[in-house]
């Protein structure tokens, strides 16, 4: 029975101006628009589409958060997984809450729901971490296929292809492994309106971090945020040596 | 006061609870529509507008979202949503392309709408099931060259025939004409009974015996055909009437008053999108050392703008409320459309004036909604249709 599980993240949607709190301590989510990470979206993509080819039987949405994380499950549910998991964290749980416990908490249910696969994104927009992935494998002690542009399934392993610096590199992994999906592993779909009713009656299950023999305290503390200068004008310049003997005087080269 | 808050309880306090936060399935609806319309209609709608380009890829991709079948039932391949649900379908669609908003609102409303109430199951599932994907559309032939508002007296005849119905006449103004693989088409049968001899059709398109007129050059919603439909004996089996004979007029009428709740839904998405583009110039611009939004003159126009969309708004939603609930919604569904084709064209107009210059040019999209909003106030009932129909209403609970 080969099951994968899915995480999605509730995130500030990438469309609003971010704004920093008076007190600095982070930005203003209250009133603000949150949607599905982006990356998330392509994960869940690529999960519901392994499913449609019959690779996998069943795709599990995860998130973790306040009861708002139901309705970014349900978004998931409505572009094709087959059930939910909500575990609940809230308050300042949820405002510490880091790649560290989140990775902790797919472990455990990656465990838990014997999954084939775990499929994230490869990072969130809001904190651009790019860690969770990486670190759910290593407490699995899984092969990871990170910043995936292309999956492939052939029986027990999988052909991930991976955006690098370079260029792309091509692994095989044996299941069960984690993938982080990148920009271009596909076109998120559109949750259709049958969909959408469908969605209504898929289960999501409750749970805390404690069920899972997950401990969620931080090792990170945030101490300020601050919003990032303002943009100066730049200065231009007629040639190339110009050019380096500015660099050069500022130090930059 | 009191009257209006016991009506709403009485229509049930989940109608208020509606209107102050829509239900969690119909804030998705609304949401994935609206990504739909951000992504894949704003980026193109002005070369669509330009270039009269019906947008048959995005009718098909909106199909398969199972838009253009709104309230059908599953069984018969739709979305099995209420009418609510297509409200805001048409509002956020319409926001991103007024066009192909129009296109969806014909489909759903016009033409599936008279078929699932006053179609037999087998006509059901022959003419609305192809028509759910988006890879066919239906139009509504009622006006005529010699009537509009005054549709009791459609002058296109039928006759029996054998095992036929033979159809002659023009019909005028029809939209999605061109791009149509069929039309509810209504024609007099009796003409001694007036409008009570007037009876409703189902044509395949093409057809022999059914041409189409050129395709009119129109102000605004470009993308869509609209043309006349020209009937020289054509025959159809006598299987092809909808309703029963006699009925089409009612048939008309009904079908017009939920095709309304779509029109105003489609006008509030245009009048919405000016306002959008308003209100975000105001942000950008800079005149007298400031962002034009500082300007009490600019702040009186978004506000007077706001007002009108969110007032027509929560007409049309409470009608779209109405007709779910099964309760009587000609009233409000008037009272909705006329309201919202208003703001339409009031915020259409309202919003060059804010652009100034930049609003007269075909850069921004202020000019294009202004040309959108216009129809809105005359198909499927002008303003002062619309007007006679409200106070038809209110003098019939007045009267003693």
């Amino acid at each position: 029975m080969s099951r994968v599980l899915v995480g999605v993240k509730r995130v500030i949607d990438y469309a609003v101006k971010i704004r920093v709190k008076p007190d600095q301590s982070g930005v203003v989510t209250d009133g603000v628009k949150h949607s599905m990470n982006p990356f998330c979206e392509i994960a869940v993509e690529e999960a519901v589409k392994l499913k449609e080819k019959k690779f996998i039987k069943e795709v599990v949405a995860v998130s973790c958060g306040p009861s708002q994380v139901t309705e970014t499950i349900r978004t998931a549910l409505a572009m094709g997984c087959d059930r939910g998991i909500h575990v609940e964290v809230s308050g300042k749980d949820y405002e510490a809450m880091g790649p560290l416990q989140i990775s902790k908490i797919f472990a455990a249910l990656a465990k838990k729901e014997e999954a084939s696969l775990v499929i994230l994104g490869k990072q969130a927009i809001d904190d651009d971490c790019n860690q969770t992935g990486q670190m759910t494998a290593a407490l699995l002690d899984w092969p990871q296929g990170t910043f995936a542009s292309e999956v492939t399934i052939d029986g027990e392993t999988v052909k991930v292809v991976r955006e690098i610096d370079g260029g792309l590199e091509t692994i095989k992994i044996s299941m069960p492994a984690v993938l982080t999906a990148d920009l271009r592993l596909n076109t998120p779909r559109y949750a259709t309106l049958p969909n959408i009713m469908k969605a209504k009656k898929k289960k999501i299950a409750n749970m805390k971090p404690a069920d899972l023999g997950v401990d969620m305290v931080s090792r990170v503390e945030v101490l300020r945020v601050d919003e990032p200068p303002t943009r100066l004008a730049g200065v231009k310049v007629e040639t190339v040596d110009d050019l380096v003997a500015k660099l050069k005087a500022n130090g930059t080269i | 006061k009191w009257a209006v808050m016991c009506l709403l309880l009485r229509s049930g306090f989940h109608l208020m609870v509606v209107l102050l936060e829509l239900p969690e399935m119909h804030q998705m609806m609304r949401q994935t529509c609206r990504d739909y319309a951000d992504r894949e209609l704003g980026p193109i709608a002005g070369k669509l507008d330009k270039e009269h380009l019906f947008p048959a890829q995005q009718v098909r991709e909106l199909g398969a979202m199972g838009v253009m079948a709104v309230e059908v039932p599953e069984a018969l391949g739709g979305a099995g949503m209420d009418y609510l649900a297509y409200s805001l379908a048409v509002e956020e669609i319409s926001r991103g392309c007024g066009s192909t908003g129009c296109v969806v609102s014909v489909n759903n409303s016009l033409y599936i709408g008279p078929i699932l109430k006053f179609g037999t199951q087998k006509q059901k599932e022959q003419w609305i099931t192809p028509f759910t994907t988006g890879e066919k559309v239906g139009c509504f032939a009622l006006s005529e060259p010699g009537n509009g508002s005054d549709a009791g007296a459609a002058s296109t005849l039928a006759r029996q025939e054998g095992e036929e119905w033979v159809l002659n006449g023009t019909k005028a103004w029809i939209t999605n004409s061109w791009d149509a693989s069929a039309t509810v088409i209504f024609a007099t049968t009796d003409k001694s009974l007036k409008h009570k001899g007037i009876s409703a059709f189902l044509v395949p398109m093409p057809h022999p015996g059914l041409s189409l007129g050129k395709k009119e050059d129109k102000l605004g919603i470009r993308a869509t055909s609209t043309a006349n439909l020209i009937l020289e004996d054509c025959r159809i089996p006598l299987g092809n009437m909808l309703g029963s004979r006699g009925s089409g007029f009612k048939i008309a009428m009904q079908t017009l008053d939920s095709g309304r709740i779509g029109i105003a839904s489609q006008a509030l998405g245009i009048a919405q999108a000016a306002l959008d583009c308003a209100a975000d110039y105001a942000h950008k611009r800079t005149a007298f050392g400031a962002p034009i939004g500082k300007l009490q003159a600019v702040q009186f126009k978004l506000a007077d703008m706001a007002v009108a969309v969110e007032s027509a708004r929560l007409l049309t939603w409470k009608a779209a409320m109405l007709k779910d609930a099964k309760k009587p919604f000609t009233k409000e569904a008037a009272m909705a459309k006329l309201a919202a084709s208003e703001a339409a064209t009031f915020c259409g107009h309202q919003s060059i004036q804010v652009l100034g210059g930049m609003g007269y040019v075909t850069d921004m999209p202020a000019e294009r909604h202004y040309r959108d909003a216009r129809i809105t106030e005359i198909y499927e009932g002008t303003s002062e249709i619309q007007r006679l129909v409200i106070a038809g209403q209110l003098l019939k609970e007045y009267a003693s």
